[in-house]
């Protein structure tokens, strides 16, 4: 493998660029004419349009013209969609409203785009659309589910009565009620898993050129799957056919999800492109950002579990009402489904699950996938109820866990996913060792003697990632395939050019797909760059979310890279007049097994392109590429211990210690892997105790500030212990099971299990701010 | 932001003669409330006065028993003072704990002041200590200087050159933060001045900002210490409330802050 292979903590190739300000993102994007939009925006979280004034703001200095939502209808130009469709109980498919990419009639939530002013520079457009007056009929608003689904409530489209997309179920409900009619015991949560709002480090933004005389079009975005927004701008949005569109998402600073999607903005530039004859920029403010990038989670549930008298789980039963916001974006109607209730088996043994999920619509921004997508909120719904349950039932939580853990694999849940391969036992033994849980009571004394009250609480998560194989989830809905795609080009004079359709906005893939061509052939990771993000330069690939890049992504490479050793073996077997049976790679080389005849990598590529003398019949050229689907999605899967003390005089949580013993089955950069899973405890932990996206009931953003809106700071969170335990995926030639967010997914129920043990009191929401720990305190208090 | 003229005063008389010749012409020290609101177009000031490098208006001077800080002083400037840390180290401690460290090297004690927002710290540590607003024209005593939220006694044309503070025989701040902005919560200075008169400052709690909390200062007047007031209640009366603390939480962490406050002050 040598020094920079597989398993090797590589310092990461792309961060000189980054920490010496040399990236290139599409803010630093100038072109020659560029133009500049900034979008007025609807101030009402419902209202109907009865009038649009425009003509002081065209005649403003600069601008070039301003642009309305009829406008964008009358050419043409096709509504936002949701690509995965999902059906109701009744059959029938999901109910949804059009999604224009500017409200031509109709504004749905605060933020949404009315009209678009294209001028000289960001601020003379800016002033301008401060003089475009919109004249609104206001209407009642929604903005939360339980207002949206109260009788009389406003409704949101007429397409979708009672404000209802889908109500959806999964599993097998006679034989979970057979289950819970037989139970001894039956514990019962209710909670919600709170709004979020991503909070990329850079905002959004879209370049869009047309040239006229070719009739084609280029967007720069921050986008996170550029080939998906190709797809989708040409074959539902009718920008324009794919050959006369090119994609590319540069530098893209983070993403979490919120990149996936195809937004109305960029829509909106390359249109405005054609029409004004000039390239166009938009750049989202942070206050854009909250406003109308898609928010994540947002559920209200209720979820009851069966216990025999052998504490042995019989059944679950969860009903789980979704906010979607205002529109169905690109994926959000997987997201509360089957990225959801799939895995509401956890890490357990349950013979019967029932799930039904409520999907509504609300006057709030859209909801879609975050970092997770459905499978934080799953974790957090069954983590919570099993630590109720241990408390309710009087038994150890961890070993109340143990002793429902699924321990043979392959296992089939009862809802839908089988599980390839895990060692639950073995990650919960290593992170109850880290956290000394035996010594844990000594501790609680002990601080509480000095005032403070200390808890402890477990979470063991699985989820499901790689979001593949395609037709698995083409049975499911999916409108698309998600396999990954990659070329291997070796250049002539050896060095090595990896295309890839994963997207690299901050996962380190320069790095990591570099470590392993080095590790197969044994070569400097300088000598190997990653080509990503830029539809003209990778044929096609699906992009980087769900943690799917290092199982799907990379295992594509690794079928490429295969071709391309099988061919090089050949050509080097023929110089060096041997089988090529015999040749092994090793440092650079092709050896003959067993002398001293070796050709050096750069011979055999040069050889390759001079084809002076190749093998009879061969091509000339050393380039190869792959597609890769893999056959069942990987299951990352472990046990996070946190440890906190409560101040109970402010009802101030800080942590003690946080324990995180995660399975991601091989680690191809232990020091990226370990940077990934610090990055999804604190959005875990951020989620548990900070951040919360909070509507009033005019549909107005509270928390659309970092004012009010809490994220997570370094002295916010702890210390980490981080370590792995192994089993490695089947599912892949390279054993990954992917790392990117088991720590948004794992945390959060560890943090609320620790506060609520602390209090002892576990009616207790996310996030569990001092204020309303205090107040559970003083109820528990009064309780006493 | 909407375009601005920019001027740098030399001499706090300049600085004057420009805002009151400007166009809703605004004084400009650290920035630190100003320039965000006016990106976001929420203040459109046609002429910024940058006072912060008026030679008048920085430095720390110590006589007697008076501490004497000017108003263009930075935070950073205010907490690693000797003077400050040995005479009130209270005031050191309020400030190292104010904001972040890029916030504390542009920030100043007089744009704090003279802003009063209803969060800010310095507001509590003035009205506890019975310290004097210095102005261009005149010295307002601390209890007639603060007039509700954002508002103050400053006249048009009126900008704070210092702010004098007696040195106290104890005092202490402690202050829980805001979640999200970091601001005062809820923040309380105490004070035993010299003269034996306590009192105590709430910052962050209430709707018409920084107030004095007479059940505490009562309590602690029968007897300087924490347990004084474990029985105290402290009425939620006009406390905020917000989606970061009800008006009761707010009346508990006036309580909880005091007691810490009093514990640090020794």
């Amino acid at each position: 493998m040598g020094i920079e292979g597989i398993g090797a903590r590589v310092a990461r190739k792309e961060d000189r660029r980054f920490i010496t300000g040399r990236g290139r993102y599409v803010d630093d994007i100038k072109l020659q004419g560029m133009t500049y939009a900034h979008f007025v925006r609807s101030p009402h979280a419902h209202a109907k349009i009865t009038g649009i004034e425009l003509d002081a703001a065209k005649a403003m200095p600069g601008v070039i013209d301003v642009l309305t939502g009829q406008q964008i209808v009358d050419d043409k130009v096709g509504n936002l969609i949701c690509g995965w469709a999902i059906h109701s109980k009744d059959g029938s498919a999901m109910k949804m409203g059009a999604w224009p990419a500017m409200a031509p009639e109709t504004v749905r939530f605060v933020g949404q785009a009315v009209a678009v002013v294209i001028a000289e520079s960001k601020n003379l457009a800016r002033d301008a659309a401060e003089a475009v007056v919109v004249h609104y009929e206001e209407l009642p608003a929604v903005a939360n589910i339980k207002a949206a689904i109260a009788d009389g409530a406003a409704q949101l489209h007429p397409e979708a009565p009672g404000n209802i997309v889908y109500d959806w179920e999964i599993g097998d409900q006679k034989a979970t009620d057979e289950a819970f009619s037989k139970a001894a015991n039956v514990v019962t949560i209710e909670l919600t898993n709170n709004r979020l709002v991503p909070n990329a480090m850079e905002p959004r933004a879209a370049v869009a050129e047309y040239n006229p005389a070719e009739e084609h079009f280029t967007l720069y975005t921050t986008s996170q799957n550029p080939h998906v927004a190709r797809l989708v701008l040409s074959a539902f949005y009718n920008i324009a056919p794919e050959h006369k569109l090119r994609v590319v998402a540069p530098d893209v600073g983070g993403g979490f999800g919120s990149k996936i999607f195809i937004y109305p903005e960029e829509m909106v530039a390359l249109w405005a492109s054609k029409k004004t004859g000039r390239p166009v920029k938009w750049t989202g403010d942070r206050n854009e950002a909250f406003v109308t990038d898609a928010h994540g989670r947002d559920h209200l549930s209720k979820a009851e579990m069966a216990f025999d008298a052998d504490n042995k789980m019989l059944g679950l039963r969860v009903k789980t009402y979704a906010n979607f916001g205002a529109y169905m974006s690109l994926f959000s109607s997987s997201v509360p489904t089957y990225l959801y209730a799939t895995l509401l088996s956890g890490q357990y043994n349950i013979p019967a699950i029932y799930t039904e999920v409520v999907g509504v619509y609300t006057n709030t921004t859209p909801v879609d996938a975050y970092r997770g997508a459905g499978r934080p909120e799953a974790c957090y719904l069954l983590e919570r109820l099993v630590e109720t349950a241990a408390r309710q039932l009087k038994v150890d939580p961890a070993e109340l866990r143990r002793k429902n853990f699924i321990t043979q694999f392959p296992h089939q849940t009862p809802v839908i996913m089988a599980y390839d391969t895990g060692d639950f036992n073995a990650s919960l033994d290593a992170a109850l060792k880290a956290i000394d849980y035996a010594g844990f009571p000594a501790r609680k004394a002990k601080a509480k003697s000095e005032g403070k009250l200390r808890g402890i609480g477990l979470s063991c998560y699985i989820e499901a990632c790689g979001i593949a194989p395609s037709k698995a989830v083409g049975s499911l809905g999916a409108g698309v395939g998600l396999w990954e795609s990659a070329e291997v080009r070796v250049n002539p004079v050896g060095t090595i050019e990896i295309l890839t359709g994963s997207h690299s906005h901050g996962q380190g893939h320069e790095t990591t797909f570099a470590q392993l061509v080095a590790d197969r052939l044994g070569i400097p990771i300088n000598q190997v760059s990653i080509v990503h993000g830029d539809t003209d330069k990778v044929q096609f690939g699906m992009g980087t979310y769900g943690s799917r890049s290092a199982a799907v992504g990379m295992s594509a490479i690794f079928k490429a890279m295969e071709k391309v050793e099988a061919k090089a073996k050949k050509i080097a077997a023929h110089q060096l007049e041997a089988s090529e049976n015999d040749i092994v790679i090793e440092n650079g080389e092709f050896k003959v097994t067993g002398t001293d005849k070796a050709i050096a990598l750069p011979m055999v590529a040069l050889a390759a392109y001079t084809a002076h003398n190749l093998p009879d019949g061969m091509e000339p050229g050393l380039k190869e590429s792959a597609f890769y689907d893999p056959t069942n999605f990987t299951f990352p899967a472990g046990s996070y211990i946190c440890e906190v003390e409560v101040d109970p005089g402010t009802g101030k949580t800080s942590f003690v210690n946080f324990v995180a013993v995660d399975d991601f089955g091989r680690l191809i950069n232990p020091m990226i892997v370990e940077g990934q899973v610090h990055g999804g405890l604190v959005q875990g932990i951020g989620q548990a105790i900070l951040e919360n996206a909070i509507y009033d009931d005019s549909g107005q953003l509270v928390t659309a500030s970092f004012m009010d809106y809490a994220m997570p700071r370094a002295d916010d969170v702890p210390s980490f212990q981080i370590s792995h335990t192994t089993t490695l995926c089947p599912g892949n030639p390279l054993g990954v099971k992917g790392c990117g967010e088991a720590g948004a997914i794992g945390a959060s129920a560890a943090v609320i299990n620790a506060i609520t043990d602390a209090i002892g009191n576990n009616r207790l929401e996310m996030p569990a701010t001092p204020d309303r720990v205090w107040h559970a305190m003083q109820l528990q208090q009064a309780a006493e | 932001m909407y375009s601005t003229n920019y001027h740098r005063a030399s001499s706090v008389d300049e600085a004057v003669a420009l805002i009151a010749k400007g166009s809703d012409a605004k004084f400009l020290a650290g920035g630190h409330t100003l320039l965000p609101v006016m990106k976001q177009r929420l203040a459109a000031p046609g002429d910024l006065v940058d006072i912060a490098k008026i030679p008048a208006l920085i430095g720390i001077e110590a006589s007697g028993d008076t501490l004497t800080i000017k108003a263009a002083t930075t935070y950073y400037d205010i907490m690693h003072n000797a003077d400050v840390k040995r005479m009130i180290p209270a005031i050191a401690h309020l400030t190292s704990v104010l904001g972040d460290p890029a916030v504390r090297y542009r920030g100043t004690i007089g744009g704090s002041v003279a802003t009063n927002d209803p969060a800010a710290d310095y507001p509590a540590a003035i009205l506890a200590l019975n310290a004097t607003v210095k102005t261009n024209k005149r010295e307002i005593p601390a209890d007639q200087f603060f007039k509700g939220l954002f508002m103050t006694a400053l006249e048009d044309n009126e900008m704070i050159t210092a702010i004098s503070f007696p040195v106290p025989e104890k005092a202490g701040y402690a202050k829980m933060r805001n979640p999200a902005s970091r601001f005062a919560l809820t923040g309380v200075f105490v004070a035993k001045l010299k003269s034996g008169e306590i009192r105590a400052a709430a910052t962050g709690a209430s709707q018409d900002g920084v107030m004095r909390v007479p059940v505490i200062e009562d309590a602690l007047k029968a007897n300087w210490s924490a347990s004084a007031l474990d029985g105290i209640k402290v009425s939620d009366d006009g406390l905020i409330e917000d989606i970061h603390g009800t008006s009761d939480y707010r009346a508990n962490l006036i309580k909880v802050m005091a007691q810490r406050a009093v514990q640090a002050a020794g």
